[in-house]
């Protein structure tokens, strides 16, 4: 069992004070990163958006805005609240925990840097190395359902309801396309732990970003699992839970105050949390060159670089979140099922087996290239044969009821 | 406590951590916001008219999904453990894997043809 070896050492031997004192210091430090990057990703946003759309943005609180999204919170703050009398008040009052924790919990598992020493102490910079934190992850992200389910169905109002039985319907479709996405690279790594899945994507020369990074051995499974997060978030072009236009508000239409603003943090901390796992899964995490000229062991080759090298690949993917925001118009809603359940699902799981394949071949000693084309053309076949005894669009067939 | 769960101390901090943070939020906010009780305002929301009764019947095609979703994740607590250890199992593991798959996408292709995937 390699990867119960990998353990972080910090909590391997016995729990005194000091280690507990580590573990505090790496939690504060988790969350702080978390909101003050929710902050400014949420000005950066609306900056970035701004420009696209040849506006000038926030610019009024701070130097150059910055401190808009700040302000907006504690003006949220001085709101007061109204909790419908048709609500179900315990359920109606719980709904923002349980929106707003696993969006933090999941920003647990992601390593943000290599091995370091804090107070003397050996440790991952990740607040925690769970053996299992691929699925960790996947049970998190499921979680973030009941938060959008019990939210709508506890506020007693018609707008609310449906759209969180449609949000619902929309988390669960892309859970099951997430989960397989992920597969691909597990069956790649051959462990949950998602240390280990870093350090197998280690930056060994200079090509290490085609040749150990993960994205380009499981492409199909990356563009999947990108198109999957983006439905998870709720984010454009897949915001139907939040369709105006439809729903008013959608889930969230009777909250108000700062359990709105609960939700809202919520929202952006998960496009954070999920564009960091995407860089942790499929972009080496904080592998990068480091600084050749100096020591391995030099302080700015151990805590900063591998640090540095995650924020510029987080701050890129979401970059690219914005630039689709500003760009793709909101998907109808039955195309967005069909999306996920015709051809995501389908395809992540066939490329499951294609990868499983060629890792086979690897070990048995088959010809690879004999192998790939065989996996790839019957996983093609099949889908072909699934596809082509569809009803098509004008068929008639028996309703269900 | 093995060291196997001994990682889940820090989860633990962490758990608490934002409870503690989003407790605090939500008991500053209560200590700054006004209260103006009006009956207007616990009325829900439904673009400015009175509010007709909740209805009590939901589409079913919305429910079609969840259960779909439970096959799918209960596939994929089949798949993780092998898929961890594809090169341990070899062929063997592949092959029936391939088997598992199979049927479950005839699973999918049955519901798909029966036309509960059409939302129109």
């Amino acid at each position: 069992m390699s990867h119960l070896l990998a353990l972080d050492p910090l909590l391997r031997g016995s729990v005194t004070w000091s280690v507990f004192v580590v573990v505090v210091i790496k939690v504060a430090v988790a969350f702080v990163i978390l909101l003050v990057s929710v902050m400014l990703y949420i000005w950066a946003m609306r900056k970035v958006i701004a420009d696209m759309q040849n506006r000038i943005g926030p610019n009024r609180a701070g130097p150059y805005g910055v401190l808009q999204t700040l302000a907006d919170g504690i003006k949220l703050f001085f709101k007061e609240q109204s909790i419908p009398n048709s609500a179900d008040r315990p359920v109606f009052r719980l709904a923002p925990y349980l929106s707003i924790m696993p969006a933090f919990l999941m920003f647990c598992v992601v390593p943000i840097g290599g091995t370091v020493s804090i107070l003397g102490h050996q440790t991952f910079l990740q607040v925690v190395d769970l053996p299992m934190g691929a699925l960790f992850i996947l049970a998190m992200s499921g979680l973030g359902v009941y938060g959008v389910m019990l939210a709508g169905w506890s506020s007693g109002s018609k707008y609310p309801l449906l759209g969180s039985v449609r949000a619902s319907a929309q988390l669960l479709s892309y859970e099951a396309a997430f989960g397989l996405a992920i597969l691909g690279v597990l069956i790649q790594a051959g462990t949950l732990s998602t240390h280990e899945i870093v350090a197998q994507q280690s930056w060994t020369n200079a090509w290490s970003f085609v040749s150990h990074w993960f994205w380009l051995k499981t492409f199909v499974a990356f563009v999947i699992f990108l198109v999957a997060a983006t439905a998870e978030t709720n984010h454009p072009p897949f915001d139907l839970v939040e369709a105006e236009q439809e729903l008013v508000g959608g889930f969230n239409t009777e909250y108000t105050g700062i359990r709105f603003a609960i939700f809202y943090l919520a929202e952006f901390m998960n496009v954070i949390t999920m564009s960091a796992i995407a860089v942790t899964l499929f972009l080496g995490g904080p592998s990068g060159p480091g600084l050749g000229f100096l020591a391995r062991d030099n302080v700015l080759n151990v805590w900063v670089m591998p640090v540095v090298w995650f924020v510029v690949k987080v701050l890129a993917l979401l970059f690219a979140t914005v630039w689709v925001r500003a760009s793709l118009p909101r998907m109808r809603y039955d195309r967005l099922m069909s999306l996920g359940w015709k051809w995501l699902i389908e395809i992540a799981i066939l490329w499951v087996l294609v990868t499983a394949t060629v890792q086979v071949a690897i070990v048995e000693d088959w010809n690879r290239l004999v192998a790939a084309s065989i996996a790839v053309g019957a996983a093609v076949a099949a889908y072909g044969v699934l596809y082509a005894s569809m009803p098509k669009s004008g068929e008639q067939i028996e309703e269900f009821r | 406590m093995t060291e196997f769960y001994r990682q889940y101390l820090a989860v633990a901090v962490f758990v608490l951590a934002a409870f503690l943070m989003v407790g605090a939020m939500l008991g500053v906010a209560r200590l700054l916001r006004p209260k103006v009780p009006q009956d207007e305002k616990y009325i829900t929301y439904e673009s400015g008219s009175d509010p007709l009764p909740l209805f009590g019947q939901m589409n079913v095609r919305y429910y079609i999904y969840a259960l779909l979703f439970v096959i799918f994740d209960v596939e994929a607590v089949f798949i993780f453990p092998w898929a961890v250890n594809v090169e341990g199992l070899g062929w063997f593991g592949l092959v029936e894997m391939s088997a598992f798959v199979a049927v479950l996408l005839l699973g999918l292709a049955y519901v798909w043809r029966k036309g509960l995937l059409r939302w129109a």
